[in-house]
């Protein structure tokens, strides 16, 4: 995979505050619904899963359906009480699983 | 005599037009029921109260392909009372199940963005479940002008 996934994540905050977190994983989300020009169903191909940790702890995940958008873009927030790593992972069809991170300083 | 057949003639028409716009429109009902049941999954059985959640969707979507989406859970997101998952269903797509987002006390907002495909006008249904095993539910109805599923 060419591209790599992009994240908007503040590099500072204050403790106890709540930052916003986007993400978009560059893919194709194939529906597994289209046919190609010779009639046969394209087969589906999708992000099936996104997690997203903090220094470890379990955040915020989400269960993906063909329903969603090619480039899946995912907003959310979390609460920072402390200085740590947010590691984020997305996971094909095919078991293939894209990691990012990304650190934040809380004072 | 004549008034009665003619009655019946009427009575006749009625009901064929009535068989027909049933038989068109349970091919939709279909979906709605598929969507029904995966809400029914969720909440294993219960009957979710309506209200606590706000949903953002545009009222008519040009283009199904990708329609921006927000949703968010009025809930106090502490350690012993947070909105732990959310379910987004269509009623109009060729499966209902489109997301579903999981909470934690550290997400601060049962709050969430994405963007969704719609294949055509459809209710998108929000289920709201919190710590505690309480469900919420919200619904609103988006008209799709281009269908986003592809040919």
């Amino acid at each position: 995979m060419a591209d790599k996934p992009r994240l908007k994540i503040p590099s500072e905050a204050k403790k106890g505050d709540i930052v916003e977190i986007k993400t978009l994983m560059p893919h194709v989300m194939e529906s597994g619904q289209r046919k190609d020009k010779d009639g046969k169903v394209i087969p589906r191909k999708i992000i099936n899963k996104f997690t997203c940790t903090f220094n470890g702890k379990p955040v915020f995940s989400a269960d993906l359906e063909p329903a969603i958008a090619a480039n899946p873009y995912l907003q959310f927030y979390v609460r920072v009480e402390e200085s740590g790593t947010f590691k984020f992972a997305w996971t094909d069809d095919d078991g293939t699983v894209t990691t990012a991170e990304q650190s934040i300083t809380v004072g | 005599m004549r008034d009665v057949s003619r009655r019946t003639a009427l009575a006749l028409g009625a009901g064929g037009a009535a068989l027909s716009f049933v038989g068109w429109n349970g091919a939709a009902w279909a979906t709605a029921e598929e969507a029904a049941a995966a809400i029914a999954k969720f909440t294993g059985g219960k009957t979710p109260e309506k209200g606590r959640i706000a949903i953002e969707l545009p009222e008519i979507a040009e283009n199904g392909n990708t329609v921006p989406l927000s949703v968010s859970v009025d809930a106090p997101m502490t350690a012993d009372d947070y909105v732990s998952e959310v379910l987004v269903v269509g009623e109009g797509n060729p499966r209902p199940g489109v997301i579903t987002f999981h909470f934690t006390p550290m997400s601060a907002k049962a709050a969430a963005s994405t963007r969704i495909r719609l294949a055509a006008t459809q209710n998108i249904i929000v289920v709201a479940k919190t710590s505690k095993g309480a469900f919420y539910t919200e619904q609103k109805l988006v008209k799709v002008t281009i269908g986003g599923c592809g040919g």
